[in-house]
């Protein structure tokens, strides 16, 4: 019977167009064997019918009809695994930088970073651009998949000059987990078979890096529990609960929190889960808090234990701009963080990161799938972890007033790498 | 002295994180916008969908009702499912008939035979108007087709009902924002993430009910498209066909005429659950002729509104 205890894995896939992201997620389904009889079929008579050989690989993710005329991933795609070991959740990622965007959505849950490269190029822009994105994002796990091997003869050197380029980059921006795995996507040499081509290379396949890689998940911190308000709920008999998503830690029945930006200190009365009561509210679940003093919380207040969150209404933020017209000084947009949405002014754009050099640059705007620093003010307080402790209270999103697009993702406070 | 409070870790597995996630989505969906509605077909992961959202808001009141899309070409026993389901929940229960679309001309009947399929997405589109409602939830996974897989959870619809698969919102974190302007509205997947396994494993979990076509029962059946139709009013035997009576269950449930059924002697949901882990076939390839048209039948349905 299968079991449903198995851990979960978010990862994202990251690297520049053309380089076999695709490629390698349709080669790790199709060797792990995730794929049905006929999703595989399917894939076999689209890359007849475009004439690009037996079996497109890419094709088992680029399902869109304009991705696979272009040969290009224009959007997230999702794909579900499991093997015996772990369950995954995988974000195939567009490439392109117009589609930086989307990138980022891929990756802004991701627990661990699946980056492709070709040996041939090593490093180009597009992917230092993705590194420097997963490791703003809080991505502290990467695997990177030196690719096409094979269009390189299994060149030992090769790999390796590639290797000590990803190695400095990776020392830069301070990633926890680095592995390095030399693979051919195209005919699987180890991404889940160890490949006899390398017979230099003795680390694992990218499967087994996968199932033993020590990301954790990316709403837990131990920087402190914390529950955003989402919704009231008005028990019977007159009392009211307070409904949410955990994050950074587990709250437990007798612990002291803070109810933010009120101020307010009280004790958790009682938890409980699908109406089932519990003693621990572990990161992720759904929970609803029993208080024991009477408070008038809301949606958007924010419980807390120890060390407490901020709360402020000037946030100095690293930005990711994503609007066509640049984001400029003065600027009016609405900001959602956790479960509060407030007007927001740009009081400054202070920088701009330069990709290459991880520097920043002067700059008072910021362009379209450009990375800076900028101040803001919100009209409503807000309750705040830096980034770096918590992806989930430090983390929000600019919303444009007229269209309500999304224009740009926000993390509190600054990277230690610029 | 205060005594050091006892803490026993307890665990969460994947089925309470993907739970807890739905139902997130659910609250976040319904305190941002001004008027959802939850889609339910009286499939299975409606049903997971609605149970859900009574979790979500107990012990209070379901914040938004239930719409069901009636193409008159549905199994008998999940209209029964529908109706008793709803009752006994106390939720309120909108059904938009295709039929009704078909007598204000606004479509071309096709016939007792025909396939109603894409003639909902204009009876769906037009209850969003006439409701008002301005985000619809919807139990659509990613796992069951390829187009699917790239959508957001929360999906914007144009004007016109229309999805542009180039143009999606970003969508970060687990920020979903709500916000649409009038003649707009939203799609929400809370079982964006859920697979097909997740599902019955969680309908076993909780206990639920489901309509009787998803375990094994004795059917009189033609073979059609290599697809095992179940014969009745909307599917009756063509030339050359030979109808058999064969032990079977449903993997999903559509229209009466386009919704095959497969050989099994499930009958419980842990048989179903085993099932289903070692299948080879996916669900919609065994099952669904709708999604048979073209190569890209779901996105092209999708761009004009479907579900």
């Amino acid at each position: 019977m299968p079991t449903t205890t198995k851990d979960l894995l978010r990862l994202a896939t990251i690297g520049s167009v053309d380089d076999g992201k695709s490629t390698l997620i349709g080669r790790l389904l199709v060797d792990t064997r995730q794929l049905f009889d006929d999703q595989l079929d399917a894939v076999v008579a689209a890359s007849e019918k475009r004439g690009v050989g037996d079996l497109d690989l890419s094709f088992v993710t680029d399902g869109l009809r304009a991705e696979r005329e272009q040969g290009i991933t224009i959007d997230v795609a999702y794909r579900y695994a499991s093997t015996p070991k772990r369950k995954f959740i995988i974000a195939d990622c567009p490439g392109h930088v117009q589609y930086t965007r989307n990138m980022a959505t891929g990756a802004s849950t991701a627990d661990l970073a699946l980056v492709v490269l070709d040996v041939k190029h090593g490093l180009k822009e597009q992917t230092r651009r993705h590194l420097c994105i997963a490791a703003l994002l809080g991505v502290h796990s990467v695997i990177v998949c030196v690719n096409k091997m094979d269009g390189v003869n299994w060149s030992q050197s090769a790999f390796q000059s590639v290797v000590d380029e990803i190695e400095t980059l990776s020392r830069e921006l301070n990633f926890e987990e680095v592995k390095i795995i030399p693979v051919s996507a195209l005919y699987g040499d180890n991404v889940v078979d160890a490949s006899t081509n390398s017979p230099w290379y003795v680390g694992p396949t990218v499967l087994a890096a996968l199932e033993t890689s020590n990301a954790g998940t990316w709403t837990k911190t131990r920087h402190g529990a914390r529950l955003p308000i989402q919704w009231v709920l008005r028990q019977e008999g007159g009392g009211r609960t307070y409904a949410g998503m955990v994050n950074g830690d587990s709250f437990f029945v007798g612990d002291t929190v803070t109810l933010l930006p009120a101020n307010v200190e009280t004790t958790i009365k009682a938890i409980s889960f699908g109406g089932v009561g519990r003693i621990e509210a572990n990161v992720g679940l759904s929970i609803d808090l029993d208080l024991a003093d009477e408070t008038d919380a809301g949606r958007g207040d924010l419980l807390a234990a120890t060390p407490l969150p901020a709360v402020t209404k000037d946030i100095i933020a690293t930005i990711c701009w994503f609007g066509e017209k640049p984001l400029e000084i003065g600027q009016r947009l609405r900001l959602k963080h956790t479960t509060k949405v407030t007007p927001v002014r740009v009081t400054d754009v202070t920088g701009v990161v330069d990709i290459e050099t991880l520097r920043i640059d002067e700059s008072s705007s910021l362009a379209t799938n450009e990375i800076g620093l900028a101040n803001l003010q919100t009209a409503d307080w807000l309750v705040v972890d830096d980034y770096r402790v918590n992806r989930v209270t430090g983390s929000f999103v600019l919303i444009d007033e007229v269209t309500n697009a999304t224009v740009a993702a926000g993390m509190v406070g600054r990277a230690s790498f610029f | 002295m205060t005594p050091t409070p006892l803490r026993p870790p307890q665990t969460a597995d994947y089925l309470d994180l993907l739970e807890s996630h739905a139902i997130f989505i659910l609250r976040e969906v319904a305190a941002e916008c001004e008027r959802p509605v939850l889609l339910f077909s009286g499939g299975k992961d409606s049903a997971v969908l609605l149970n859900l959202a009574m979790k979500a808001f107990t012990p209070q009141q379901l914040p938004f009702p239930v719409l069901h899309i009636d193409t008159g070409q549905n199994f008998p026993e999940v209209l029964e499912y529908r109706d008793a389901l709803t009752t006994k929940l106390g939720v309120k229960l909108l059904v938009a008939k295709v039929q009704d679309t078909i007598d204000q001309g606004k479509v071309v009947d096709p016939g007792p035979m025909g396939s109603r399929n894409r003639l909902q997405t204009v009876t769906l589109l037009n209850a969003i108007n006439e409701n008002g409602f301005d985000a619809a939830f919807g139990g659509a996974r990613r796992d069951e087709d390829k187009a699917r897989a790239k959508e957001r959870i929360l999906s914007f619809r144009d004007g016109f009902g229309q999805w542009d698969p180039r143009q999606q919102r970003p969508e970060l974190w687990q920020l979903y924002q709500g916000k649409v302007n009038p003649g707009e509205h939203l799609r929400a997947f809370p079982l964006s993430d859920w697979t097909e396994l997740d599902i019955w494993q969680y309908i076993e979990r909780e206990r639920m009910e489901l309509p009787s076509i998803y375990f094994a029962h004795e059917r009189d059946v033609v073979l059609r498209d290599s697809m095992w139709l179940a014969v009745g009013p909307f599917v009756q035997p063509r030339e050359g066909e030979t109808v058999e009576r064969r032990v079977v269950r449903f993997r999903t449930v559509g229209d009466a005429n386009c919704t095959g059924a497969v050989d099994s002697p499930a009958s419980t949901l842990a048989q179903i659950v085993a099932e289903v882990a070692t299948a080879n076939v996916s669900e919609r390839g065994a099952t669904r002729a709708d999604d048979r048209f073209s190569e890209t039948a779901m996105e092209d349905r999708k761009r004009e509104g479907y579900f």
